[in-house]
């Protein structure tokens, strides 16, 4: 095994590791302030992937793909609010319960784009700026890929920013810190959470816009990567944006780095023994948070 | 067996990241006495409960019970030891009848894999029945426990306690929600407790401290301020700056 | 007091026209019944598990695809010749069966193996996770991951199990022929016998002292570790149990439809376990019952006739099973006496019986 050929490896797991904290960010941050998970999020990946088709359609040209990101962002953003306000609020209390409803919108979503696009793929031409690859040493680098790391890193950097700056990241710390307290003080709970679930979606939508330069576009595309954002969940701990990036790079670089000596589902076997595993020695994830309640579970 | 030797904490500090809760705590609890434990928000109560019952591992120092250090054992384990603690927000078991609280708790046999047997359920009802008049629940008897009222919760919770037995109970604010008759009444079922447990009860009200009538001991920054009788503790000046002239 | 006759009567009507399905029936609505009824077995699991343990499993298409999977490779290899290997391992270019199918030639080891294989992977699965205290969604989350990994990995080693397609085309059962009529209704009583003795073991388990520990983990984990008691055992013991019942589950199921493939195992049919139960009533073993027949035969009709509409109607179901009729079909009916003290279940029924007469 050679140094470029592990090299190559390891920027695959980073890349991989992009899409994953672009999948996971909006799950882990709902996941945080909400404790429910949102089953239908592939599905709100896959509704951004459509976005980016449609969009590109109309606006073709080098930067058609940031007019796809902006439709993708709030169009999500907007469904994701949606399904907070109509679903996800009347049951938060139900954890459990809010799985199953939210996967009953996943089915019904793919359905849906099946109908409207049909079952077969739809393809997205990316602008010509990124096809070609930048080469390191003897290493080529496709420019697609770096492209989705750095959409990634932005990601992480605009929601850090707006969390840490704004008004409303301050109510947004403030109930996922103690949610009976903010709500107390007079912040308005459920407009933060669904706020948060939105924004959630519309990271999620951009996420979508990168899978559309990977590859075809299916009613099933979030799907195949959405178990994989869940785990990032388990494993980043309760809701927090460096466990998600953390543990998403883990897994992304596990998952990599497993394929230099195994098949690609046996790297899926041993990256799921990674995560149980790790989790003997850390139960909460890698961010852990002491809660006070008797029922913290 | 020696009177001091019950439970003694040995100089237990807990830190959390920096904030240390419990500082530099030593307390002794007797066999079959009662202690009450009172302090401001902050004080480091809770957490002195938490610690002894194993939800917190102190970050030094020793729990000793009857010379046997239990800081860390797995929180069943030092039940099983004989000590058991009610919380601050009652956690009784909402899915299941008065009654079947407080078996479950009088079980004396906890292996789970005697629990498909009948094993040893005669006598858990025996000390259920028991404990049930003991805080007042017969009528509700068979009522489901989610259903009960919150004050009433309290009650089963103190039962569920008091059902297991254990030498030391830890009573974590067993007033907290209730009017004053209740926690009168309250009063009167925890005096019936002592000498047979040792009780250490949580609590801010100090009418209902006083109807207590135990070992007071004031904590404050997590660590101890005083101990004595209320009527001493009422006239140190130093509490009363701190604590009692804030709440009055 | 006054409606246990009539569940009784109702009860024994409904396995009395179970009994006589094969006269009353088509061999087509006899096989799917026969199907589901083995499909009600994963679902009984469910009940134990998530119903009264709180624990939700989106992964149980493990479990069945165990089960499933370890009796298909039997059949695939009754009746070869000693140097023989199943069609599709020759079609895929291999030359030796592989360790881990030779003993399965042994149906008593097949047998052995649905039961234990599950309970074995079950159990240290579940210890791992509870000793840790990882439950609600993390290990609704967690079981989703490990069905997609398992049928992933079948798809993948197509030499070995049949890949995408699975294993299918078998006829022969311990000298039997699978497709005698005969042998049919043999197999669809064994299905029913096996769904009675469930029911039965699981209202047995439910009523004793550890039913009553695991509904106790279930609304407060805690508050039972501060009275004394280790959570986590019986937590595995409901989820042991649940594998093994989904393990036969599968093992029955394709004895009726004549093959198992990652379709029946992945993370879709696995998540499908669990509205039946939220359907029929996820704290009701008859729920269990009544979901799985009832949706899975929805599904037939519907899925015939109008394809794309049963997505967009399983969807809604999940969706109202949860919001509008969480207690499900069984739970309806059932109205306010769930938690009545004289259920069964009542640790304390046999003596207050006893306190009432004396």
């Amino acid at each position: 095994m050679d140094a470029a050929f592990l090299t190559g490896q390891v920027f695959n797991g980073f890349s991989v590791a992009s899409i994953y904290i672009l999948a996971a960010l909006g799950l882990a941050l709902s996941f945080g302030l909400m404790r429910v998970i949102n089953m239908a999020h592939g599905e709100i990946l896959m509704v951004g992937s459509y976005l980016a088709y449609l969009t590109i359609l109309f606006i073709p040209g080098p930067l058609g793909i940031f007019a796809a990101m902006l439709v993708a962002f709030i169009g999500a953003g907007l469904l994701g609010a949606g399904l907070e306000a109509a679903l996800v609020s009347k049951l938060t209390a139900r954890p459990l319960d809010t799985l199953l409803a939210t996967w009953g919108v996943s089915l019904i979503l793919q359905q849906g784009a099946r109908d409207v696009f049909g079952a077969t793929g739809v393809s997205v031409t990316a602008p010509a700026w990124l096809d070609g690859a930048i080469t390191i040493g003897a290493l080529p680098l496709p420019a697609a890929r770096l492209f989705i790391m750095a959409v990634a890193v932005a990601v992480l950097g605009g929601l850090a920013l707006f969390l840490r700056m704004t008004r409303v990241g301050l109510l947004v710390r403030a109930v996922n810190q103690d949610r009976a307290t903010a709500s107390a003080m007079g912040v308005n709970v459920r407009q933060v959470d669904a706020f948060i679930f939105g924004l959630g979606a519309g990271v999620a939508g951009i996420g979508g816009v990168v899978l559309a330069l990977l590859g075809p576009v299916t009613p099933n595309v979030g799907q195949s990567y959405i178990v994989t954002a869940f785990l990032v969940v388990v494993l980043g701990g309760l809701g927090s944006m460096i466990g998600t990036t953390i543990a998403a790079v883990m897994i992304g670089l596990v998952m990599a780095l497993a394929q230099i000596f195994v098949d690609v589902s046996f790297a899926q076997v041993l990256t799921l023994l990674f995560v149980v595993l790790f989790l003997q020695f850390r139960p909460q994830g890698v961010i852990a948070i002491r809660s006070r309640a008797l029922d913290a579970e | 067996m020696s009177e001091a030797a019950m439970l003694r904490l040995e100089q237990v500090t807990v830190d959390f990241d920096g904030f240390k809760a419990i500082n530099d705590l030593s307390l002794t609890i007797p066999s079959g006495s009662m202690t009450v434990v009172i302090g401001p928000n902050g004080a480091g109560k809770s957490t002195m409960c938490d610690t002894i019952i194993g939800r917190v591992r102190p970050t030094a120092g020793r729990v000793l019970f009857h010379g046997e250090e239990i800081q860390r054992l797995a929180e069943h384990r030092i039940v099983g030891r004989g000590i058991c603690r009610k919380f601050q927000t009652p956690g009784v078991l909402i899915g299941l009848s008065v009654i079947d609280n407080l078996a479950i708790a009088a079980m004396r046999d906890r292996r789970w894999w005697r629990s498909f047997t009948r094993a040893g359920e005669e006598e858990a009802r025996a000390k259920a029945e028991a404990v049930l008049e003991q805080v007042g629940l017969a009528d509700r008897r068979d009522a489901l426990a989610g259903n009960l009222s919150h004050g009433e919760k309290q009650w089963l919770e103190i039962g569920m306690v008091v059902a297991t037995d254990a030498e030391l109970l830890l009573l974590d604010e067993p007033t907290a929600g209730m009017g004053a008759a209740e926690s009168s009444q309250t009063a009167q079922i925890i005096r019936t407790l002592v000498g047979r447990h040792a009780v250490l009860v949580i609590d801010h009200d100090i009418d209902f401290v006083s109807q207590l009538e135990g070992h007071v001991v004031v904590l404050h920054q997590g660590a101890l301020l005083r101990e004595g009788t209320l009527d001493e503790i009422r006239r140190d000046e130093e509490v009363a700056a701190i604590y009692l002239g804030r709440a009055k | 007091m006054l409606n246990l006759p009539f569940k009784t009567i109702g009860g024994g009507a409904a396995l009395l026209l179970a009994i006589l399905a094969p006269w009353l029936l088509s061999a087509y609505d006899l096989n799917l019944l026969g199907r589901f009824l083995a499909l009600s077995l994963s679902a009984m699991g469910l009940v134990l598990l998530w119903g009264e343990g709180g624990i939700l499993s989106l992964g149980q298409g493990v479990f069945f695809g165990l089960g499933g999977y370890l009796l298909a490779m039997h059949l695939k290899l009754d009746g070869l010749g000693a140097g023989e290997l199943p069609d599709f391992m020759t079609w895929s270019g291999v030359t030796a069966l592989p360790w881990w199918w030779a003993p399965f030639r042994n149906p008593l080891v097949t047998i052995l193996g649905v039961l234990l294989v599950p309970a074995a992977i079950g159990a240290g699965f579940s210890w791992l996770m509870f000793r840790r205290r990882i439950g609600g969604v993390y290990f609704a989350l967690i079981t989703q991951a490990l069905a997609l990994v398992f049928a992933t990995l079948l798809i993948s080693q197509q030499g070995t199990t049949g890949g995408f397609n699975g294993l299918t085309d078998y006829h022969n059962l311990m000298g039997l022929n699978l497709n005698d009529e005969g042998v049919t209704r043999g197999i669809y009583w064994l299905t029913l016998a096996l769904v009675a003795t469930a029911y039965f073991a699981l209202r047995w388990l439910l009523s004793s002292r550890f039913g009553k520990l695991l509904r106790a983990s279930r609304d407060g984990s805690n508050r039972l570790r501060f009275l004394g008691y280790d959570p986590t055992p019986y937590k595995v013991v409901a989820f042991s149990v649940a594998a093994v019942l989904t393990g036969v589950s599968g093992a029955m199921f394709t004895l009726h439809a004549g093959v198992v493939s990652p379709a029946l195992v992945g993370v879709v049919p696995s998540i499908e376990m669990v509205i039946w139960v939220a359907i029929g009533g996820r704290t009701y073993l008859v729920g269990g019952i009544v979901g799985a027949l009832l949706v899975n035969f929805a599904k037939d009709k519907i899925s015939t006739a109008l394809p794309e509409l049963w997505l967009y109607a399983l969807g809604l179901l999940f969706i109202l099973a949860v919001t509008a009729f969480p207690r499900g079909i069984v739970g309806e009916f059932e109205g306010e006496r769930r938690f009545k003290p004289a259920r069964l279940g009542d640790m304390f029924a046999r003596w207050r019986a006893g306190r009432a007469t004396s």
